[in-house]
């Protein structure tokens, strides 16, 4: 028997349940290594080196390296701890939140400031709302 | 015997953290936000308890993902303030009241919830920003918090998160629990987290005034109607991060109404977009 999911038909969004968490498990406790300063100092003088200390699988480090957090959350991430990696680079949640909607700083900045993004059409894929798939990149950091 | 004064419900945002510890709550983007809690410093003065219990989320600080319990109690003496990985919080570290935390996780554990029971442990911004919005920044003269602190975690990181009504019977509880301590004791119940926030994915920035303020308007006249919400509506009305709001049916859950008292007052509510990423919610209910 299959378990119950009755969040896969939600657009844009990805649940962190026991299954994308043991996918993840090898990427997050990576992120969790961050916490310490003497880690952060060594990823960052070499990251492919460091991410190599880890049985990460290849997407993963490769999502890593990119700062990709789609591709990261895909491949097992949460973001909380995804977090420590954006902590070690010096940036905040907002910014980490708003590098996923293809949209840049400002443009994120903006729409949280006149009240966030609408759930009209965002409820369940298919609808017509600006973070279904067909609406992807929603600004203009991801149309470079 | 103690007893349940008041709970309280609070928004967590790290961002707010970093505004009072940066010196930025008159800026005009932040006055807004704690203009909202001015009230509710002067009430904690007027109304200081001997102890809160306060229910938060961990954010992957203290658990990793090599443990993830559900509730998990912390019976600890003291608490020290996590480095997030921007630093630990120039906060006080956070005193606990072992006796009362000791007492609680027996009678909730007789009571068939089965907690972990934790005596190591650091505190994320979860627990320090709902104090620090309180209580406002302890002067340096006497740099504590007002009173002992009894730290009570909730998974919401990891799905599935307990439901809804798993909390609230949780909350009746707990309250049990502290009736049945004989100290006479104050004791204040704060449920954090929320509202209405996504952090992840193309729908992040996701925010609902209208799924928010019905869910205020439920708390407070008929919390069992709160209580019975299910995740999915949380994760498609709130967004996935709005799940957080489970926590405050277990402080909803506490008070005495529930079990058959009179309807709590609402000293405070208060409601404001955006910090951060985040709806922030609050609100005071006092027992009667």
């Amino acid at each position: 028997m299959s378990l119950e999911k009755p969040y896969l038909d939600i657009p844009g969004t990805t649940i962190f349940d026991a299954e994308q968490s043991r996918l993840g498990y090898w990427l997050n406790q990576f992120c969790m290594s961050l916490m310490k300063a003497g880690n952060r100092a060594r990823f960052k003088a070499n990251e492919r080196a460091y991410l190599d200390e880890w049985p990460m699988t290849e997407e993963q480090k490769q999502a890593v390296l990119a700062r990709d957090l789609n591709r990261c959350i895909k491949a097992g991430g949460n973001i909380y701890f995804l977090a420590k990696i954006g902590a070690t680079d010096g940036k905040s949640f907002q910014q980490m939140a708003g590098s996923m909607t293809g949209m840049t700083e400002e443009e994120y900045r903006d729409m949280m400031v006149k009240g966030g993004r609408s759930v009209e059409g965002n409820r369940y894929i298919g609808e017509d709302g600006d973070a279904q798939a067909q609406h992807q990149p929603q600004g203009k950091a991801g149309k470079k | 015997m103690a007893r349940i004064t008041a709970s309280v419900y609070t928004s967590h945002v790290p961002a707010i953290g970093a505004a009072i510890d940066l010196g930025k709550t008159q800026e005009p983007y932040w006055q807004p936000v704690f203009k909202g809690y001015e009230f509710s410093k002067q009430w904690l003065k007027d109304n200081k308890p001997d102890v809160i219990f306060l229910v938060y989320n961990d954010h992957a600080t203290a658990f990793s993902l090599e443990m993830i319990p559900t509730f998990a109690i912390g019976t600890a003496a003291e608490f020290t303030p996590a480095d997030e990985g921007w630093g630990p919080r120039p906060v006080p570290k956070v005193i606990g009241h072992p006796e009362l935390a000791s007492h609680i996780a027996q009678s909730v554990i007789q009571q068939d919830f089965d907690l972990t029971i934790v005596n190591k442990m650091d505190v994320d911004h979860g627990l320090t920003v709902p104090l620090s919005l309180m209580c406002g920044q302890p002067p340096k003269t006497n740099f504590a918090w007002p009173c002992p602190v009894i730290p009570f975690a909730v998974n919401v990181v990891q799905y599935p998160v307990p439901s809804g009504k798993r909390c609230f019977e949780l909350g009746k509880a707990i309250r049990k629990a502290v009736e049945s301590f004989d100290q006479d004791l104050k004791v204040q119940i704060w449920g954090t987290g929320g509202m209405s926030h996504q952090l992840q994915g193309p729908r992040a920035g996701l925010i609902n005034k209208e799924f928010d303020n019905a869910f205020l308007d439920k708390l407070i006249a008929d919390p069992a109607a709160a209580a019975a919400i299910p995740h999915i509506d949380y994760v498609r009305e709130a967004g996935s991060e709005g799940i957080e709001l489970v926590m405050w049916l277990i402080a909803r859950g506490a008070m005495s109404d529930v079990a058959g008292g009179a309807a709590p007052k609402v000293a405070h509510r208060f409601y404001h977009v955006p910090a951060s990423n985040t709806a922030v919610g609050h609100l005071i209910l006092e027992n009667k």
